[in-house]
């Protein structure tokens, strides 16, 4: 925002807003959240506080995975049917320019310095790695069949890829770019994600039915959790997005076409509850404050949003058709 | 033989662990924009050095010389199925250059049933125990009860049969394709969710169409469809090309359909002969379903769901055609073999056939679920697509029919109505 930038407060004063906003436990005081709508080629921008939509801003085919640049200014896209990355400014709200990502880009993660997008390419087994500063892609890395998710280390040294046909979990090391890992998980491998200690690495299987929690250091499947929610066929269960809270004490898993969001306390893998959301439930964001939860359900069209606290399913709001992504902007 | 040499795969063998890296670097160093420093000593994980192991598959077919369809658009392709088998065998070794396993297919495919019989034994005598197959049910049957396929397994990858299913059922033989009743059923269910339930089955004279129409009744009275009329096409349907035939065409079609109330033409034509002639010609505008039209099927050339669009550009890619059936067919059936020797924990045939079988199976072939086994009668349970020539219509089971143990099993013959007790 430039007014933001324009304003120099003092320090006390901010310190006191900052305060006074905390204190209120307002969630999401000024916060947008961005669903990429694959079924609509759009972007829709959300107010964090009144859960109104502020606009619907129209990008390349089919989008898909999103992410937002360290700097918090920019919105990276992946446009699947596009064949590239588009960057989304969050000041204009408009495509402000355009990056290569290799064939078929879906989904993608971005570097702890905010200089590499590393982007799975379903078409031919690979990931590249794209130099965002130059718009070029310096290498590409060759995986198992169909890369997915990724997911990167806090440290920004080690890099999670699975590849959904050969059902593994890869990991490579970034600065050599050579696979140290790999590790058998259950079928069709979505969404890898580190613990914020970066202990574990939470991968889920969209037709295996499960998450399995990896050592992070020794490579081993140190816990598979199986969801049975009674009176949902076993089938429908389909974990993809996992959201891990900072303190790792709660993880939430969304299941597919179940409808459900599972909570696991990240301790004991125990399942704790499942929330009742929108239909085909795919990815999940926290909040700044981790008050809330948001989720994308693609075949309702609409974004859950659960308390966190309260382990409670508060609202659902209408997006564009088949909402896959959902990222918080400060 | 289509065995594969992989020098890599020979030093993995002899230096362990370390064989992964190189592997890699190998591959990486091939891909262009890359530029690769020496191998550096790889960080060693935890698991143990593995010795390449070896999985050897066979692919068992008879070359049939099929009928020319009605319509010249889309003829038959000749190497249909080991197409499948090809693209599968190259993800099985994606998979296993990662947990030191290699995958070899031997492939046979004779000219006659002498030479097919002749091929089983030789690759029996070799040592082969796992046959995926391309052969009529006769032949198939014939070779599964031979001394020697006592501890083989057979994947069979293209045939429907439902007797194959209930009174030949065998053991050693796991069924990859719907089988007609889940077809049968797949459609019906459609049917009985948008309320369609007056149709008008119009059955072939081939022995396939007599089968088809005869899953249509089962699955109509199980389904609470009701069959208006059950009539067999009678007209020959005579040279494929005439000028002017058209005429002809719309003028029986005519006669065929007129003074009978339905809500949907249900037809059994699996040769393609004349299926194709039924829409736009009846007297009432009704839609058709079946072999022709809206079609139940295991795999479709407008099916894009579940990264099903991935499996369809890699084998467009690789055959230079659009995938079938059978394709899919023997493309599930290596696969099977692929899953079951990564996560069986080896390449032991029995082993592996043990546990294609076992309750732990499972397989992704881009339904959206899992697939395996069912224990009584060795077919893979899978939804089905519906889709006509240009789009994907519905996926059954349908929502809302229900099952105590899987969804999936509200297609075809379940457990208590089955002939076969494998278990």
């Amino acid at each position: 925002m430039p007014s933001r930038m324009s304003i120099r407060a003092p320090l006390a004063v901010l310190l006191l807003i900052a305060a006074l906003v905390v204190g209120a436990a307002r969630p999401a005081a000024a916060e947008r959240l961005l669903v990429s709508n694959e079924k609509d080629n759009t972007i829709t921008v959300v107010d964090g506080r009144s859960l109104a939509v502020i606009k619907t801003v129209r990008v390349g085919a089919r989008p898909r995975g999103i992410i937002l640049s360290k700097d918090g200014k920019s919105l990276y896209i992946c446009t699947s049917d596009a064949d590239h990355i588009e960057v989304l400014d969050l000041d204009s709200l408009a495509v402000s320019r355009t990056l290569p990502s290799g064939p078929d880009p879906e989904t993608f993660t971005i570097s702890p310095d905010g200089k590499f997008l590393y982007v799975s390419n379903e078409n031919d087994n690979m990931v590249s790695v794209l130099d965002i500063a130059e718009g070029r892609i310096t290498s590409e890395i060759p995986v198992g069949v169909e890369p997915e998710g990724m997911g990167i280390s806090p440290d920004g040294k080690t890099l999670v890829n699975t590849s959904e046909t050969t059902s593994m979990a890869h990991f490579i090391d970034t600065a050599s770019h050579e696979v140290i890992a790999n590790v058998l998980v259950d079928s069709r491998p979505r969404v890898a994600k580190w613990t914020s200690d970066a202990a574990q690495v939470w991968v889920s299987a969209e037709v295996g039915g499960s998450v399995s929690v990896i050592d992070a250091v020794r490579h081993t499947v140190i816990k598979k959790i199986r969801f049975a929610i009674p009176g949902v066929a076993t089938e429908s269960v389909q974990p993809v997005g996992i959201a891990l809270t900072n303190d790792r004490k709660l993880a939430f898993v969304a299941l597919g076409p179940a409808n459900r969001v599972a909570v696991v306390d990240a301790q004991t893998f125990e399942i704790k509850k499942y929330l009742l959301v929108g239909q085909r439930v795919w990815q999940l964001a926290f909040s700044a404050d981790e008050q809330r939860l948001y989720t994308t359900n693609g075949v309702s069209n609409d974004m859950s949003v659960i308390d966190v606290p309260a382990l409670k399913v508060t609202k659902s709001v209408p997006v564009g058709r088949l909402p896959w992504g959902v990222v918080v902007a400060p | 033989m289509r065995v594969r040499f992989d020098p890599r795969t020979v030093i993995c063998a002899i230096s362990g662990l370390a064989c992964l890296v190189a592997a890699f670097s190998a591959q990486a160093q091939m891909a262009p924009s890359v530029s690769v420093p020496p191998v550096p000593a790889a960080p060693v994980p935890a698991a143990q050095p593995a010795p390449v192991t070896s999985v050897d598959l066979a692919y068992l077919a008879l070359a049939v010389k099929r009928t020319l369809p009605l319509s010249y658009l889309d003829q038959p392709p000749s190497d249909e199925g080991i197409q499948g088998a090809r693209l599968a065998l190259a993800d099985d070794e994606t998979t296993g250059r990662f947990i030191h396993q290699t995958y070899h297919l031997t492939e046979a495919i004779q000219p006659d049933e002498a030479a097919v019989l002749d091929a089983f034994k030789r690759l029996a005598a070799a040592g082969r125990k796992i046959f995926v197959t391309d052969l009529p049910a006769a032949l198939l049957l014939r070779i599964a009860d031979l001394p020697e396929a006592k501890d083989a397994t057979f994947l069979d990858a293209t045939s429907e049969d439902d007797m194959l299913r209930a009174e030949g059922c065998r053991a050693n033989i796991l069924h990859l394709l719907p089988s007609r009743a889940m077809l049968a059923d797949a459609l019906m269910q459609y049917l009985a969710v948008k309320k369609w339930r007056n149709i008008l089955l119009v059955s072939g004279p081939e022995v396939p169409d007599k089968a088809y129409a005869e899953a249509i009744r089962h699955a109509a009275a199980k389904f609470q469809i009701h069959i208006v009329q059950d009539k067999p096409w009678t007209y020959d349907p005579g040279a494929r090309r005439t000028d002017t035939g058209h005429y002809a065409i719309e003028a029986e079609v005519a006669r065929f359909t007129q003074g009978i109330s339905y809500d949907v033409l249900v037809v059994a034509d699996e040769g393609g002969n004349f299926g194709d002639e039924l829409s736009y010609r009846g007297t009432d505008p009704r839609p058709i379903a079946g072999t022709q039209g809206l079609v139940p099927s295991a795999w479709a050339r407008p099916f894009e769901q579940w990264g099903g669009t991935q499996l369809q550009s890699r084998f467009l890619k690789q055959a230079g055609r659009w995938m079938t059936d059978r394709d899919y067919g023997a493309w599930m059936a290596v696969r099977t073999v692929g899953e079951a020797a990564a996560r069986g924990g080896g390449t032991d045939p029995k082993i592996l056939g043990a546990f294609m079988r076992g309750a732990d199976f499972e397989l992704a072939a881009f339904k959206g679920a899992r697939l395996s086994f069912r224990p009584w009668d060795g077919q893979l349970r899978q939804p089905v697509l519906l889709a006509d020539a240009r789009s994907l219509v519905s996926v059954s089971p349908q929502p809302g029919f229900l099952h105590q143990v899987s969804e999936l099993d509200t297609l075809g013959v379940d457990q208590p109505e089955s002939s076969c007790h494998l278990e």
